[in-house]
């Protein structure tokens, strides 16, 4: 072997010469941040090309009511990410809220949805403590919960599917206003709020800072700690909500099968929005875009009778070729 | 983020493996580190030991050897999974497709099973290795994130599986007398084949992790990817190579669990990726890779399974709680860790 010892490391900045054709492969720097733009564009036009009865509103009303849910929770976890995390308990802890729905319905509306809620932000809390004060990976910290928070629901559930009778939380999701379901009302509020805290605010900036570099964050004087579990906790507000939303548009509270993958639809939607995972920069408009791609994709491939199994492997090439070209110079 | 990590494979007596970067201490301070390091990388044995005196004596059923016999035959499959995943995590990946590999592995081999006992087996482990082939590839020549990747081919290998099955509608038997069926429920004085098989692999894994050039490069690479590359170590294909690993054992415990059923499952596997990460977790590898033992890990799916199976003894409990309590054990194992790796560092 006389392999020479002083070959770069893997991680540089600039392909070496010596990288393979596959390593150098790469789209031009606008895509990392406009591509996903692009392709929902691009499936769009197809669409609107060879899909009968695609570009109807009534089409477009039921692609957004699937996919407001998921863009609820992918907001939470573009911040997540952004701190350089990652939350996999969402889909855990939309079944938690849910549970605790038909328990307190009985008080009236507003206190179900204070608790469900309530119990998002208690999740949130413990898995930003994981992280922030314990120092666990994030992996590893909400990883706990995910295994936990369904068991938790189940346990409160009685391990049952509930019924729900309450015409107030009905209307929530199936309502809608000036003609757009309410779903997608609350769905496209919240994004326009995250952006504006993104954007806006020094928390925003903060979790950017994080996730960027943490201890030149903890240096420049920054509430680290606080920043973590603030992100954590309004991902577990916002895993709540998408799980009382998603509960309503069902009408029952079903602890065991609510939100199952749906950390996994979240990561994804984040990812191919553009937000990388090493932290340090977060696309809100990017996330929605990549939420609604992914369910445009779908969509559009079960309007021409392709199978499930077709779409599913159709989404992961495009998760990994998505990915690929836009890869961060500096890969993780 | 970058504390220098132990490269310490596990329990075997390498004493001068142990980090020689460590401040001298006193005598005392000394024992007390060695009792924390210790206790890191044998907790689990102590806790699952702790679980199952404590339910012998509460549960008399527990203790019978049928009850033995069906707790390991019920962690074989898990174990085989996380022998994998424990040697990609020490790489500091990790491999989320195995679940969606195992139900693959699973569908496969019940499709050939009619085809012999061969290609009963080779199929599933030729599509599987395959695929973590496919996984290794991407991350390791394309630079990709390895929890992008596997997360991808979770989904992809799902896709295939029900694109085998018509959307799932279909379920493969495997013929009645095969000798691949043999494999699944044949036994050794009652002990199924999976389990002296997984025994069996966990043996080669610890004498590969702990014996051989490559264990060794696997620790480097968790360790410090830059500094394994810098002393020429084949760290690209030291990757593949464990990604490819593991796709072959997720596919091998998906063939045997089809054999112990009689039939390709589809809805196995589901989540079965955090399980094994779960069982790697307790058993002490750290997730950011560079540290970690394969017999942690057996400790780790045998304590998963014992919990299991202990709230299964306790009829009146739902069994909704086996989530819970190993939620719970997951959170205190991790945050004992944290704070016995923090405690052995400031000494």
């Amino acid at each position: 072997m006389t392999q020479t010892a002083v070959a770069p490391p893997a991680k540089s900045d600039k392909p070496s010469k010596s990288a393979s054709p596959l390593a150098r492969l790469r789209a031009p720097a606008w895509y990392q941040r406009y591509g996903v733009y692009v392709a929902v564009a691009v499936v769009l036009l197809f669409n609107a090309l060879f899909t009968e009865h695609f570009m109807t509103a009534d089409n477009f009303r039921t692609q957004l009511v699937q996919v407001a849910p998921i863009v609820i929770v992918a907001l939470g976890m573009a911040l997540v990410i952004g701190t350089e995390g990652v939350d996999l308990s969402v889909g855990s802890t939309m079944a938690l809220a849910a549970a605790f729905l038909p328990l307190y319905l009985g008080y009236g509306l507003v206190p179900a949805l204070v608790v469900s809620l309530l119990a998002g932000a208690v999740v949130g809390a413990v898995n930003g403590a994981l992280v922030s004060l314990v120092g666990l990976q994030p992996i590893v910290a909400t990883l706990a919960l995910f295994v936990g928070g369904r068991g938790l629901a189940l346990v409160m559930a009685d391990g049952q599917l509930k019924q729900i009778v309450n015409p107030d939380l009905l209307s929530l999701g199936t309502g809608s206003f000036l003609g757009i379901p309410l779903v997608v009302w609350i769905a496209g509020v919240l994004a326009v709020a995250v952006a504006f805290l993104v954007q806006r605010t020094t928390f925003g900036r903060q979790v950017v800072a994080v996730g960027g570099n943490r201890s030149a964050a903890a240096l420049a004087g920054l509430p680290v700690k606080r920043v973590l579990i603030g992100v954590y906790v309004i991902c577990g507000v916002l895993a709540g909500l998408a799980g009382i939303l998603a509960t309503a548009r069902l009408t029952a509270s079903d602890p065991s099968s609510l939100g199952t993958l749906m950390e996994l639809s979240a990561i994804t939607a984040v990812v191919v929005g553009g937000t990388p995972l090493n932290g340090g920069s977060v696309r809100v408009l990017g996330t929605v875009a990549g939420a609604l791609l992914m369910q445009l994709l779908r969509a559009t491939l079960v309007k021409h009778d392709l199978p499930d199994s077709t779409a599913q492997i159709a989404q992961a090439a495009i998760i990994i070729a998505a990915v690929y070209v836009a890869r961060e110079r500096r890969s993780r | 983020m970058n504390e220098t990590k132990p490269v310490t494979a596990a329990p075997a007596p390498v004493p001068t493996k142990t980090p020689a970067a460590r401040p001298a201490a006193g005598p005392e301070q000394a024992g007390r580190q060695r009792a924390a390091e210790l206790l890191q990388r044998q907790g689990v044995l102590a806790v699952l030991l702790t679980v199952v005196i404590a339910a012998s004596f509460i549960y008399p059923t527990f203790a019978s050897l049928d009850n033995a016999r069906g707790v390991t035959i019920q962690a074989s499959f898990l174990a085989v999974v996380a022998l994998g995943m424990t040697m990609v995590i020490i790489t500091g990946g990790i491999d989320l497709s195995v679940g969606s590999v195992f139900a693959l592995g699973g569908v496969l081999a019940a499709w050939a099973s009619q085809y012999g006992f061969l290609a009963a087996l080779l199929l599933p482990l030729v599509v599987c290795g395959g695929i973590g082939l496919l996984n290794g590839l991407l991350i390791a020549r394309g630079n990709m994130a390895p929890f992008i990747v596997t997360l991808a081919t979770l989904l992809g290998a799902r896709g295939l599986l029900l694109a085998l099955t018509d959307e799932g509608a279909t379920t493969y038997l495997v013929p009645k007398d095969s000798a691949f069926g043999e494999l699944g429920q044949g036994s050794v004085w009652g002990f199924g084949y999976p389990i002296i098989i997984a025994l069996v692999l966990f043996g080669a894994g610890g004498l590969v992790l702990q014996r051989t050039s490559f264990g060794q490069t696997l620790f480097a690479v968790g360790g410090s990817s830059d500094a394994a590359t810098l002393m020429g170590l084949p760290v690209a294909r030291t990757k593949i190579l464990v990604y490819t690993l593991s796709g072959l054992l997720a596919g091998l415990a998906g063939a045997l669990n089809a054999a112990r059923l009689s039939s390709g499952v589809t809805i196995v596997g589901v989540g079965m990726e955090l399980d094994a990460i779960s069982a790697v977790v307790i058993g002490g590898t750290l997730l950011v890779g560079g540290a970690g033992s394969i017999s942690g890990t057996l400790w780790g799916v045998l304590l998963l399974a014992v919990i299991q199976n202990l709230i299964n003894q306790i009829g009146s409990l739902n069994s909704s709680y086996q989530s819970v309590v190993s939620g719970g054990f997951l959170i205190v194992v991790v945050v004992a860790q944290r704070y016995l790796a923090r405690s052995r560092r400031s000494t």
